[in-house]
């Protein structure tokens, strides 16, 4: 889940890391306010899920309230790489006497998170790291242990940074460090933490991404102190109907698990199909033989007939749907005979011939006999495992491009 | 020989009287698997399939008189990191986790403290392990029988980040005459107990294992990780991969994630297209389509 950054400096500060006097506004009439008390120059700051703020002219200075106020409403308008802003933040201009980079990432291979500290901030880290490396500490943190402070000093003494710059900025890291643990987060970003011109040290821009699967014991943050709403799930783009029903149909019923995408896809054939390897596979054994899938799906474990039935459903009433193939690698717990009741009941119900409907199926595993008869006596082709799911694929998409033709 | 499992190889099953582990429970039992006990807190004194349940991994170490080689764990994601931790700490070597949705950092935890114990990790997010004719090891090919359809002894180890491709592909190396030695579905998310490297020494200490053969795809640092290992340490076996969701490489598919946890693509680095590059650098066959597989292994075992 990401936040955007008056969140993120809002987790910032909850650690304990200093912040400048910023505010989070909606209207221009707030941002006046805000930059009346602030009382002095300020930036305001488009507060939207984007890079390429500053390009897209997201970041303006302002030297007096009602410049601020002017700012504000031009940026409450301006849509960046397609997302309109939540909003501004309004933040005193710092006088930044040097610029650091302070972040906490997970690696993946060392299964540890990594430090990373530099003194060369403000910038692209990944350049930093490729073109300086030796300009960037880095170390990872155990899983089992605090995170001792003396961690965070090796990391950013590493660099040559030293003196009052040393010690000011090793409470901050291990810090960040500390919050990325407690919060589940897979990326915290301080970039830049600026030293200011009288010494003392504010993170002037963060970036915070939390885990999914733990937003569900990370409530107090979320709802509690930074109080988003439970159905604010910022998802990379906005769930198409497809989408949404299907995973309303998902959730109505606990057996089994299904999942339907179509953010991409323009095809013809449908597919319904499954699980998850099985899935991947298959979207590109169609795709490579020619075939135009018009969406992705999964049934995993062993839903139900209303389950199977809704996704066939939802997958036959998609524009420009003309036939389905319902299709899996060879299966251990999904019953067969319920996946092929669901699919023809859906055929049926929205009256349509199964025979003609469904491309093919391929589904090998337990109950597969069972399966096979129900979908003889609807006259649907299947194969069985001596059929690939290369050549499962490509059948489908020649009976697709023969009707076409 | 095989990797990992045994004929003698004894494990509880952690969540035991929950209804998928009920299944997996059956399942192992009747593929011949040694089942010597299962957890389930505040259910002591139940059986399920025969197998006697317990509150705690130590009273199953207790009930069976001597260390338990493994235990599958199969409780809610919540529960998951105490239950591995404490099969950990009660002196057991290898673990399963079939449970999904864990945060990584519990998953990083339990690792972290395996590694210190000289413990092994498979999952999370998988289906276990087979060594075919000897020992299952999680809810891998599924009932018995049919587990024997897909899976006949030979020399090919399988890994596979697709519980459901393990089979699949075992299952056209058993039709190819082929045959395994052991599959092990290593998980789907962005971190597990085991990744394809980390499993390699041990396909190399077995003499039954000729070839290997995996199952990959976009996210993460796993297949370059490989291509690393096979260039450093001179591996005698040849390997086979295949890549699904090459489609993934799209430009509307970025920072989407499909089937796995672990399968988005963030950076230039995670992409199908990038990892079949180093994975043939490194001198292993990508085969473009699933039903090459056991030709192409063939024709790497012969030269």
């Amino acid at each position: 889940m990401r936040f955007y950054e008056y969140e993120a400096r809002k987790i910032v500060e909850l650690a304990g890391i200093p912040v400048t006097k910023y505010g989070f506004c909606q209207t221009a009439d707030e941002a006046r306010e805000v930059a009346e008390e602030i009382d002095g120059p300020v930036v305001i700051k488009s507060q939207v899920l984007s890079g390429g703020r500053m390009k897209a002219g997201g970041v303006q200075f302002a030297d007096t309230p009602d410049e601020a106020a002017d700012h504000a409403a031009t940026i409450l308008d301006l849509e960046i790489n397609g997302l309109m802003p939540r909003g501004v933040l309004v933040d005193p201009k710092a006088e930044v006497k040097r610029e650091y980079y302070v972040s906490v990432v997970w690696d993946g291979t060392a299964k540890k998170p990594l430090m990373l500290f530099s003194y060369m901030g403000g910038i692209d880290i990944e350049e930093v790291a490729e073109e300086h490396p030796d300009y960037v500490g880095r170390a990872h943190i155990s899983n089992l242990l605090p995170v001792f402070d003396f961690e965070a000093k090796q990391v950013i003494a590493a660099t040559g940074v030293t003196g009052s710059q040393l010690n000011r900025a090793t409470p901050i890291l291990a810090r960040l460090a500390r919050l990325f643990l407690k919060y589940d987060m897979t990326l915290a970003e301080i970039n830049p933490l600026a030293e200011l011109n009288d010494g003392s040290f504010v993170a002037l821009d963060a970036h915070m991404d939390m885990e999914e699967e733990a937003i569900g014991r990370q409530k107090q943050l979320l709802r509690k102190e930074l109080k988003i709403a439970e159905d604010d799930t910022r998802d990379n783009y906005e769930p198409s109907d497809f989408e949404r029903n299907v995973k309303a149909i998902d959730g109505a019923d606990h057996r089994g698990v299904i999942q339907g995408k179509d953010h991409g896809f323009k095809g013809d054939l449908g597919l319904v199909i499954g699980a998850g390897g099985g899935s991947l596979t298959l979207t590109d054994a169609v795709r490579n033989q020619g075939g135009r899938p018009a969406n992705y799906s999964e049934i995993g474990g062993n839903p139900s007939v209303a389950k199977a039935c809704g996704l066939a459903k939802e997958v036959l009433q998609k524009d420009g749907v003309e036939k389905i193939a319902v299709m899996m690698s060879i299966v251990s717990n999904t019953r067969v005979d319920i996946v092929a009741r669901g699919v023809i009941k859906a055929c049926l119900e929205l009256g349509l011939d199964p025979a003609e409907t469904i491309a093919i199926f391929r589904i090998p595993g337990a109950w597969e006999d069972e399966g096979f008869e129900i979908l003889d006596k609807y006259g649907v082709e299947y194969c069985d495992r001596s059929v690939s799911l290369w050549d499962a694929a490509g059948r489908a998409v020649a009976k697709i491009q023969g009707e076409a033709a | 020989m095989s990797v990992l499992l045994n004929r003698d190889t004894t494990f509880i099953v952690q969540g035991i009287t929950g209804r998928e582990a009920i299944n997996l429970t059956r399942e192992c039992l009747d593929y011949g698997s040694k089942i010597v006990g299962g957890v389930t807190p505040g259910r002591k004194g139940r059986e399920v399939h025969g197998v006697p349940v317990f509150d705690t991994v130590a009273q199953a170490v207790e009930n069976h008189g001597g260390p338990i080689d493994g235990s599958v764990v199969t409780v809610p994601p919540g529960f998951t990191k105490d239950a591995v931790l404490e099969a950990i700490e009660n002196g057991i070597k290898l673990i399963v986790i079939v449970t999904e949705r864990i945060p990584r950092g519990d998953v990083a935890q339990m690792v972290e403290l395996a590694d210190l114990r000289g413990a092994r990790i498979i999952g999370p997010n998988c289906l276990g392990l087979i060594v075919p004719e000897v020992c299952k090891m999680g809810g891998i090919g599924g009932p018995a029988k049919d587990a024997a359809k897909s899976y006949e002894p030979g020399v090919i180890g399988v890994m596979s980040r697709s519980g459901g491709m393990t089979t699949e592909i075992s299952s056209s190396l058993t039709a190819a005459g082929l045959g395994v030695s052991t599959a092990i579905s290593i998980g789907g998310d962005a971190i597990i107990g085991s990744t394809y490297a980390e499993l390699m020494p041990y396909f190399e200490a077995d003499e039954q294992t000729e070839a290997i053969v995996i199952y990959t795809e976009p996210g993460g640092r796993m297949e370059a990780q490989l291509s690393e290992w096979v260039q450093e340490n001179n591996s005698r076996l040849p390997i086979v991969a295949f890549m699904a969701g090459k489609f993934m490489d799209e430009d509307e598919m970025q920072g989407m994630s499909f089937g796995h946890a672990g399968t988005i693509v963030e950076g230039k680095e995670d992409s199908a297209t990038e990892k079949i590059a180093r994975l043939q650098a490194a001198g292993i066959t990508v085969v473009e389509r699933i039903d090459e597989i056991p030709d192409a292994v063939k024709e790497k075992i012969a030269k």
